[in-house]
C-alpha cells in the first residue's frame, strides 16, 4: 500500500476503454499543478494507458497499486 | 388505478420509444388503463446524423427536423415544456412557472447530449462544428469558400455524439477536396485524445491505414486545452501546438444539468445497469440512448435497440410480469470514407466491429437509411 494522499480520486471501475484514460484526463485538466490524482480502472488496457499518457502529457506516475479486482494509479500534474 | 409512463426527451430515443408503446401498449391504452407521455422542451424532432452532409453543401438543416406532432402516434399525450426538476422520491419532473407537474409511475430518460464548446478557453470563438445546426451552416459558409490553408479536425473529448463521425470529416473532406482539384493546396490534420485514432481498437486499426494512404496528418494524444482564435492555434494538455486556417473541433460534451441535480450520474448521464437500462440511483427509472451511461456510442442506432428493449420491459411491467428484454449492446453504423464510399460495422457488448470494405452501394445505404429514418421515428422500421 502507498502512504500517498491523493488531492481528488476518479473512481472508473467498471468504464469500458477508453473511459478510465479519459476521466483521468479530465480531472487532470481541472487540477492544480503538483496536486495527485488518483485513478481506480479495473480495465485492463488502463496499465498501458495510463503510463503512456502520463509520460506524453509530462505528468508524473508516482504509483500503481494492483489491487484484487482493480488498479489505483496516483497522477502529478506537473 | 391508470398507470403514467412519462419519457423525457424527444429525440431518436424517445420517439421511437413513444410509438414502440403506442403500439405495444394498444389495449390498455384504448382502455385507460395506462397513460404515455412524451415530453420535449420544443415542438421538433431533430435527425442530427444530417448535419454531416451539411458543410458540404449536401443537405439542410430543415432535411433533418419534422415536427413531433407529426411523428408521434395520437395515443400518446406529447406535451412540450422544459422541466426543471427530476424528483425521483415524489416521482414527478417539475416545470418552471406554472405548468403543473408530471406525476409518473415509471419514467424514462432521454434527455440526449449537449454540447460544451465554454470547457475549452477558445473553442467557442476559434472552432467550428458540425454538431448543431448553427454550427454546421456557419462550418459550410467557411469551408465552401475555403481553397487553401490548413484544416485541424480535433476530438476534443470523448464521450461524444456518433464516435465514426470525425474519422467520416476527414474522409469526407479530403476527398472532396481531391474531387475539387484542390487537394494540393488543403493540409488535413487529425487529433485525437487518446494514442489511436479511435476509441474502439479495432475501428482504430482499420482507419489509421486509410488515413496515412490519404495524406491526412494525425496526432494522437492530443487534449485540447486551450484555443487562440487570434493567433489561429489550438493547444494541447500533451504541449503539441497546431496552427491552423480553419478548426472544425467536435466540442466537449455532457448530459442535462438535471440528471446531476438528481443524483442519477455525473455529467449528465445516468448510472444505469448496462443490460436493463434501469437507474442505479432510483426506482422506477430507465434511461436510454446517450442519456445512458452504457459505455456504447452515443449513436442513433443505439438509442432504437434500446428503446425496444425498454418498451418490452415496461410492457412487461404494466401487465404485472417479470421483465425479461435485455440489451446487448447492438450497435450499427455506416461510415462514410468519401463522398461515394461507404463502409459498415455492426457489434455489440460481446463482439468487437469489422468494417467492411468500403463501397459505392454501403454509401448508397447510408443515404437510404437516413432518408427512411422517419419511418424508424414513427416505429414502422
Amino acid at each position: 500500500m502507498t502512504d500517498i494522499e491523493p488531492d481528488d480520486t476518479v473512481d472508473a471501475r467498471g468504464a469500458a476503454c477508453p473511459g478510465p484514460l479519459m476521466d483521468l484526463i479530465g480531472a487532470m485538466r481541472g487540477a492544480e499543478p503538483g496536486a495527485v490524482v488518483r485513478l481506480l480502472s479495473d480495465n485492463e488496457q488502463s496499465l498501458t494507458d495510463v503510463p503512456e499518457w502520463a509520460e506524453e502529457a509530462g505528468n508524473e506516475l508516482l504509483a500503481v497499486e494492483e489491487l484484487d479486482d482493480h488498479a489505483a494509479f496516483y497522477v502529478e500534474k506537473a | 388505478m391508470t398507470e403514467r409512463i412519462v419519457i423525457l426527451g424527444g429525440g431518436t430515443g424517445g420517439t421511437v420509444l413513444a410509438n414502440d408503446l403506442a403500439d405495444r401498449l394498444g389495449p390498455e391504452l384504448d382502455a385507460g388503463d395506462v397513460e404515455v407521455t412524451l415530453i420535449n422542451d420544443g415542438p421538433d424532432h431533430v435527425y442530427k446524423p444530417v448535419w454531416l452532409y451539411v458543410p458540404f453543401g449536401e443537405r439542410e438543416p430543415a432535411d433533418g427536423r419534422r415536427a413531433l406532432d407529426d411523428l408521434i402516434d395520437d395515443a400518446v399525450d406529447l406535451r412540450i415544456g422544459r422541466v426543471s426538476e427530476i424528483d425521483t422520491d415524489a416521482q414527478e419532473l417539475r416545470f418552471d412557472g406554472t405548468a403543473p407537474a408530471a406525476e409518473y409511475d415509471h419514467l424514462v430518460l432521454a434527455t440526449g447530449s449537449t454540447l460544451r464548446p465554454e470547457r475549452i478557453p477558445g473553442l467557442a470563438e476559434g472552432g467550428h462544428n458540425y454538431y448543431s445546426e448553427s454550427g454546421a451552416t456557419a462550418l459550410r459558409d467557411e469551408l465552401l469558400e475555403f481553397t487553401e490553408g490548413e484544416i485541424v479536425l480535433s476530438v476534443v473529448g470523448t464521450p461524444h455524439m456518433c464516435p465514426a463521425a470525425p474519422l467520416e470529416f476527414v474522409f469526407m473532406v479530403d476527398d472532396w477536396f481531391r474531387e475539387r482539384g484542390l487537394r494540393e493546396d488543403v493540409g488535413i490534420t487529425y487529433t485525437y485524445p487518446i494514442q489511436r485514432v479511435h476509441g474502439n481498437p479495432h475501428i482504430a486499426e482499420w482507419a489509421r491505414p486509410i488515413m496515412e494512404e490519404r495524406d491526412i496528418a494525425v496526432e494522437t494524444f492530443f487534449n485540447a486545452e486551450s484555443v487562440d482564435p487570434e493567433a489561429e492555434t489550438i493547444t494541447s494538455m500533451e504541449g503539441t501546438e497546431l496552427g491552423y486556417d480553419l478548426l472544425v473541433s467536435i466540442p466537449p460534451h455532457g448530459g442535462v444539468d438535471l440528471i446531476e441535480a438528481a443524483g442519477l450520474g455525473d455529467d449528465g448521464w445516468v448510472d444505469v445497469d448496462k443490460h436493463t437500462l434501469e437507474a442505479e440511483a432510483a426506482e422506477n427509472v430507465y434511461a436510454l440512448g446517450d442519456t445512458a451511461d452504457t459505455g456504447v456510442p452515443n449513436a442513433g442506432s443505439v438509442a432504437h435497440y434500446q428503446a425496444g428493449v425498454v418498451g418490452r420491459r415496461l410492457a412487461s411491467e404494466v401487465r404485472g410480469r417479470p421483465p425479461t428484454a435485455t440489451y446487448d449492446g447492438k450497435t450499427l453504423c455506416f461510415i462514410e470514407t468519401g463522398m461515394d464510399a461507404a463502409s459498415f460495422v455492426e457489434f455489440d457488448y460481446e463482439r468487437p466491429p469489422s468494417p467492411a470494405p468500403p463501397s459505392e452501394k454501403l454509401h448508397w445505404s447510408k443515404l437510404a437509411y437516413n432518408e427512411s429514418y422517419w419511418l424508424t421515428a414513427r416505429g414502422l422500421l
